[in-house]
């Protein structure tokens, strides 16, 4: 049996207490943020209490700046002027973010619970035909399908005209026309809702057209073509040249490199901005109430008569001023939020499954 | 089959800027031509004058004559579309279509180009992918996407797509330049059996790589910078990098500058 005596171990032997240079120097502990704010808080709220003020905004406010504060003066004592502004940056940061975010959830938790009251399958199936204002009853079908509908037909004629706009932008357009296209497309993302809905009424008293789906939907498609063609615009010019010049040294004529190489390759990026503007327009109240004129009948027909949409019937039935009315407001705002968050969820389910696949 | 490119009297512009002036040469067919010289000569510029992609760059402009076996690739009534489908080129970087699989890649010039069956199609793609020495390593994942394969694999994919099309040329831009040494040496064996049907030029900027690979050797260079490239010296490649005629060809070879 041999011993393994003979290989030497020649390295340098490592101390196990190194020695404490200029290099290290006291640090706050790791809880320090949560205690600093645990602080602030209390003497926050101790402080608003004192001077009489009850207002939560109040002593959410003191205790920010206080939480700001204290994080600061402490963390230069302990450590250092660096630490310190590192520090204040950071608390900075946050404190802004949750300044932002609180409202929001706030704004949602509130629709939730008081939507999902009146909420539920009669009131998704029925419409307010013959339904009084302070009564229990009356849902917001006639609604969903006025917005359904209005919302379909802007986006059949704006997503197509947008995207060949944004073609022509990028991929031909160099001279004079296409810069006053793109400064017109700029000045349209800007109109206000209203006007758009002025200007198609203007048109139905020249033209002395009646109130129809149709109408309304043409003023969400004036405002939903500016957001396409600048979404699709970015998202075109995402395409790497290469891709088009491999296709174009390969013989591809270029109006088909752009129909089969570019567009595919940019196509998450574009159904995401049109599910984004179809997000915009469905909450679009002022051109609805010109142009649609509302109705509380189920009016299927788009081309013809009245109809109502989801915007336009919450501030129906928050005008009427009853229990009822508003708890239908408030679920139909439910409903409506939630329209728009399975549009983004599809978007972004088109766009992960659409985006150039990397598999092996 | 492949042909023969004279060029006469070459100049091309950028807007006002001219990048090349007045080159004149000949490519023999079925040969490898290798044009090398320092950054900025104007050697890229003009390979895409051979199958008219610089004028794709804004402002681009050529004037002079290309002859592709005696047809002027530049003539009034020539479609520069028609004349890409018979010069081919292969970039620097690999570049396959991201949303498509690797059959779709090779098949994308013949399906974008008129209509094959599905098993016209199976055939040609599988002479491509032998043919740019890739088909064993792809035939079992022929409908995986062409942007999951190696750097090495994915430019001899870009080979694959561009000899699919039977052109009568093969422009190569740099097409080593991102690739390591053992795809390098792929791609460059290769080139010596692509040679056997096409005529081949490539741009390099490896005077090694040239002396490798090629027949005929080109030297292009600047008087001056700002001023436009032009050919210095053509030549069989053993006689260029062992006895060149002009003084800044063996300059350039022995590394004085470049």
């Amino acid at each position: 049996m041999t011993t393994t005596t003979d290989i030497q171990d020649n390295r340098p032997r490592i101390s196990p207490e190194p020695a404490k240079g200029g290099l290290s120097s006291r640090a706050l502990p790791r809880w320090s943020p949560i205690g600093f704010a645990v602080v602030a808080i209390a003497l926050g709220v101790g402080i608003s209490l004192a001077a009489g003020w009850h207002s939560r905004i109040q002593w959410g406010l003191i205790s920010a700046l206080l939480f700001l504060a204290l994080s600061y003066v402490a963390t230069t004592v302990v450590e250092n002027q660096r630490q310190a502004k590192d520090r204040l940056a950071t608390s900075i940061v946050w404190v802004c973010f949750l300044v932002a975010v609180v409202p929001l959830a706030s704004l949602l938790w509130t629709t939730i619970v008081r939507g999902s009251e009146r909420l539920d399958g009669y009131f998704l199936t029925h419409s307010m035909a013959g339904v009084l204002g302070p009564e229990h009853s009356g849902g917001v079908y006639h609604a969903l399908i006025g917005t359904l509908e209005q919302v379909g037909i802007a986006t059949v004629i704006a997503a197509p005209l947008g995207l060949l706009t944004a073609v022509y932008l990028v991929e031909y357009g160099k001279g004079a026309l296409a810069k006053a296209v793109t400064f017109f497309v700029d000045v349209m993302t800007g109109i206000p809702s209203i006007v758009a809905g002025l200007f198609i009424l203007s048109i139905m008293l020249m033209a002395g057209i009646e109130p129809s789906g149709l109408m309304g939907a043409l003023a969400l498609t004036i405002l939903m073509i500016p957001v396409v063609v600048r979404s699709t615009e970015e998202m075109l010019k995402l395409v790497p040249n290469e891709l088009r010049e491999a296709s174009l040294a390969l013989g591809i004529p270029k109006w088909r490199t752009i129909l089969k190489v570019v567009l595919p390759t940019a196509i998450g990026g574009i159904t995401t901005g049109v599910m984004l503007a179809i997000a915009r327009i469905a909450g679009e109240t002022a051109p609805i109430m010109l142009l649609v004129f509302g109705s509380q009948l189920i009016n299927g027909n788009p081309f013809e008569g009245a109809q109502s949409s989801l915007p336009f019937y919450i501030y129906e039935q928050y005008k009427v001023g009853e229990v009822a009315s508003y708890d239908r407001a408030w679920a139909a705002a439910l409903v409506l939020i939630a329209f728009v968050m399975i549009l983004n969820l599809v978007a972004r389910g088109i766009a992960r499954w659409k985006a150039p696949k990397t598999g092996r | 089959m492949a042909k023969r490119i004279d060029i006469g009297g070459l100049n091309a512009y950028y807007g006002s800027h001219k990048a090349i002036e007045d080159i004149s040469m000949t490519v023999e067919p079925r040969s490898v031509t290798a044009f090398i010289g320092p950054s900025g000569c104007g050697k890229s510029t003009f390979l895409r004058t051979l199958n008219r992609m610089h004028e794709v760059t804004p402002g681009g402009r050529v004037e002079g004559k290309v002859l592709l076996d005696d047809e002027d690739l530049y003539g009034s009534g020539v479609d520069p579309v028609t004349v890409r489908r018979t010069v081919g080129m292969v970039f620097q970087r690999p570049n396959p279509f991201p949303t498509m699989s690797i059959f779709d890649n090779v098949a994308a010039g013949l399906r974008l180009n008129g209509s094959y069956r599905k098993s016209e199609l199976s055939d040609i793609v599988e002479k491509s992918l032998k043919g740019a020495n890739l088909w064993n390593e792809v035939k079992d994942r022929l409908n995986k996407p062409g942007s999951g394969l190696s750097g090495g694999q994915q430019q001899r994919l870009c080979i694959a797509r561009a000899i699919a099309v039977e052109p009568d040329v093969l422009l190569m831009d740099e097409p080593c330049s991102a690739l390591d040494p053992i795809s390098t040496l792929a791609i460059e064996d290769l080139i010596g059996e692509l040679k056997e049907r096409f005529t081949i030029v490539i741009v390099t900027h490896n005077m090694q790589q040239a002396a490798r690979v090629s027949d005929r050797t080109a030297f292009f260079n600047l008087s001056a910078v700002g001023k436009p490239g032009r050919l210095i010296e053509i030549d069989e490649t053993e006689r260029i990098f062992s006895n060149p005629s002009v003084q800044a060809t063996e300059d350039y070879i022995s590394g004085r500058f470049g």
